[in-house]
């Protein structure tokens, strides 16, 4: 396939507390085929060649599972592709001599450290309120040990889908990690593994997201239109009936 | 693919287990293992950065991963863990006198954490190769070409190899091989089937 031409306009800080700006680069020569961090990496390499800084951006494992990738595309974090992470988004997606506009996830909750990578331990804090299950597991046990519906399995699979990118965050207008948190409490709730710990862990992990300063939810729908792992929001209500079952039902 | 190419590797179930059962006391930096350590690490990042040579870290990887991917996957031979092994350590020497990291060690620098990983890789690499080198039986994922059974399954050589490798790294820079001897009391080893 012919190659093509990006002229891109990327967000550049040089620490958490610089001013940023954005600043213009054109990339010739990229394959359609190539997904947009390798398009970064070669830029990059470029950049590094000429003596400039190459563009800092966050990546593990490139294949859309560990949730380390992130960048805003033209205002939509993960760019256009639906159920899609950056690191799997291809360059034929995008127009021979496109200007796409890159900048880093953008929450008061997620300091920017530099350029397209920002600070989001707040979601492991989140984890680490009450993200698991504290007793000895073991070895994995035979299959249908423990019995558990389809139906259950099914939707603990789909909220367990969730890679923790943060992008839920990024979409918000309320910077809400409401997605990510019910995510989590919305996997182990519905597992038997998770009932032991039930009700503090829904508390614990909802206190913990709003000491981070995430706002709540309003129901706008913008987080499950970019999450990569396409989660529901029907999440987020199940959260709530947690809540409701913690506090007054369990009593 | 991750132990080859990229270098990179999942710690085992056991560790994150001795970890969260075990109540670890509080540690501080004042301990002088610290400082030492400390001292070791802010050295190796400076050096890095003094490089200032022509290659990239992404180059300089990417020429050790062919290297890896040709010579070192999981069908080996003498004579491709051989070529390696010429090869690793000049890759290793161009890595420390050609590379260019760019920016400082204050704050994120995505290059400089490459680079340090590299760096490691550029060790772990040679390691991997003279173990398989001096393991001249299959074992597992480690398939010797020169030790199969007539119908290519990895054929074991207990005689010689009933072992653990431990290598030291001496002072000199070069690798010492320390045989651990598997004693099996109960099981009498015989052909294993991978089928
Ligand atoms: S790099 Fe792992 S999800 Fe994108």
């Amino acid at each position: 396939m012919a190659k093509m031409t990006l002229n891109l306009v990327v967000w550049r800080q040089a620490d958490a507390n610089a001013a940023g700006r954005m600043v213009e680069y054109v990339v010739r020569d990229a394959s359609p085929d190539m997904s947009f961090l390798e398009m970064l990496d070669v830029l990059n390499e470029d950049l590094i060649k000429r003596g400039e800084e190459p563009i800092a951006f966050d990546s593990d494992c490139r294949e859309g599972i560990c949730g380390s990738c992130g960048v805003v595309i033209d205002g939509v974090p993960h760019g256009p592709e639906p159920g899609t992470t950056v690191c799997q988004l291809h360059l034929r997606h995008f127009r021979d001599g496109e200007t796409v506009a890159v900048e880093p996830w953008r929450a008061a909750s997620f300091p920017v450290q530099k350029d397209l990578v920002v600070d989001r331990s707040a979601l492991d804090r989140i984890m680490a309120a009450g993200g698991y299950v504290s007793f000895n597991a073991g070895g994995a046990p035979d299959g249908n040990a423990v019995p558990i519906s389809k139906s259950k399995a099914d939707a603990a699979f789909d909220v367990a889908a969730c890679i923790g990118c943060g992008a839920c965050v990024a979409a918000c207008k309320n910077a809400s990690a409401a997605l990510f948190t019910a995510a989590k409490i919305s996997h182990l709730a519905l597992l038997p593994q998770g009932a032991a710990e039930r009700e503090q862990r829904v508390l614990r992990m909802v206190a913990q997201h709003d000491k981070e300063g995430f706002g709540a939810c309003s129901n706008e729908g913008e987080c499950q239109a970019v999450c990569p792992k396409e989660i529901s929001i029907a999440a987020i209500a199940r959260m709530h009936r947690e809540v409701m079952h913690a506090t007054v039902c369990s009593r | 693919m991750q132990g080859l190419g990229d270098g990179y590797f999942v710690i085992p179930y056991t560790l994150g287990h001795y970890l969260a059962a075990d109540k670890l006391e509080p540690v501080t930096t004042d301990h002088e293992a610290f400082a030492e350590a400390e001292d070791v690490a802010v050295g190796r990042l400076r050096k890095l950065l003094a490089v200032k040579g022509e290659k990239t870290v992404m180059q300089l990887h990417q020429e050790l991963g062919k290297v890896m991917w040709d010579n070192v996957g999981m069908a080996r031979d003498e004579a491709s863990l051989t070529a390696a092994l010429e090869r690793i350590p000049k890759i290793r020497d161009e890595f420390w006198q050609n590379i260019r990291v760019p920016g400082t060690a204050a704050g994120v620098n995505k290059s400089l954490e490459s680079a340090g990983r590299l760096a490691d890789y550029l060790e772990l690499a040679e390691l991997i190769a003279r173990d398989a080198l001096q393991r001249a039986e299959s074992c597992g994922c480690h398939f010797r070409l020169e030790s199969q059974t007539p119908d290519g399954e990895a054929l074991r050589d207990d005689e010689n190899y009933s072992h653990v490798a431990a290598w030291e790294v001496t002072a000199a820079g070069t690798f010492e091989l320390h045989k651990e001897p598997l004693a099996f009391e109960n099981v009498k080893l015989a052909q294993r089937s991978y089928k």
